[in-house]
């Protein structure tokens, strides 16, 4: 297993660091919120549950054993209290829209290009673009379908491994990538219309 | 299911290899597959971009920081931490 990034952190929280445990709280609140908030029917009771699953960490940490990583760890309590908490039941995961993910009008009938996607990725790389877009990107996987919002947020911003989110969300490693494809897709289209048509 | 419009045994063509790329990213295609979508990449004028595209997409994501704890947030947190504590010394 990859060392847990998360390690020394934990280790200063057991050791009674009162400023690690804020870093940790710093660190994850806001993508614990948006995931707890997929599962219970209002923006209190999210808080709530992040507030109660805050807790449960803090009963555990002594007795964790790092035999997942913290992150994993914390995102599973954070689930489980979220469905306890919820009514929504979460065992299967049906995709939600399964349309393709690029409109069937910018291929030919032979399935190539004819609006062929605008040329953006390398302007993505100078930093300063990258910082102005950064607010937009967020927004965008906001509005993300919920599931697709869970799997892109844990991998993509919380960079999380697919395991990693498998274990957390319960879904199969195939569940996982279809998700992450539409979700990613989208993001796509978001950013390539802050630059061109985004097609 | 559009991911299951593809068909092995024939060349891949954009329509398909946009479906492709993620499982391509995550190292989940089959060998025989990979090999075809990369003969597909090498000769398309568009889909590299597409492929780039969906590379930044991930880098981006990466660089997002949720938002920081405000003070009173903060404040919170200690204060929960504190709490926990006196609990644990009791």
């Amino acid at each position: 297993m990859p060392e847990d990034p998360d390690s020394e952190l934990v280790s200063r929280v057991r050791a009674g660091d009162e400023g690690a445990f804020a870093e940790l709280a710093g660190k994850y609140q806001g993508t614990m919120l948006s995931i707890a908030r997929g599962y219970v029917p209002s923006g209190a009771v999210a808080e709530e549950v992040v507030q109660e699953a805050w807790i449960g960490v803090l009963r555990g940490i002594g007795r964790f054993e790092r035999r997942s990583s913290f992150r994993t760890w914390l995102f599973r309590i954070l689930v489980n209290r979220a469905i306890s908490a919820g009514v929504r039941e979460r065992r299967s995961v049906p995709v939600e829209d399964m349309g393709p993910v690029v409109d069937a009008s910018c291929f030919d009938p032979g399935g190539t290009w004819q609006v062929p996607p605008e040329p953006w990725a390398e302007q993505v790389d100078a930093q300063v673009i990258a910082a102005k877009i950064s607010a937009r990107i967020l927004a965008a996987i906001d509005e993300l379908p919920l599931k697709q919002r869970e799997v892109v947020t844990l991998r993509d911003v919380q960079g999380l491994s697919s395991v990693e989110v498998c274990t957390v969300l319960g879904i199969s490693n195939a569940n996982q990538r279809v998700l992450l494809h539409r979700g990613r897709s989208k993001l796509r289209q978001v950013i390539g219309s802050e630059f061109g048509r985004g097609r | 299911m559009s991911r299951l419009r593809f068909r092995p045994g024939r060349d891949v063509v954009c329509r398909e290899a946009v479906e492709l790329v993620t499982d391509y990213l995550e190292d989940a295609l089959p060998q025989a597959q990979r090999r075809r979508f990369e003969a597909h990449l090498a000769h398309c004028p568009d889909c590299p971009e597409y492929l780039a595209q969906m590379r930044a997409i991930v880098a981006l994501a990466g660089r997002v920081t949720p938002d920081d704890l405000t003070p009173r947030m903060r404040e919170g947190f200690i204060s929960l931490y504190r709490r926990w504590q006196a609990d644990e010394g009791t």
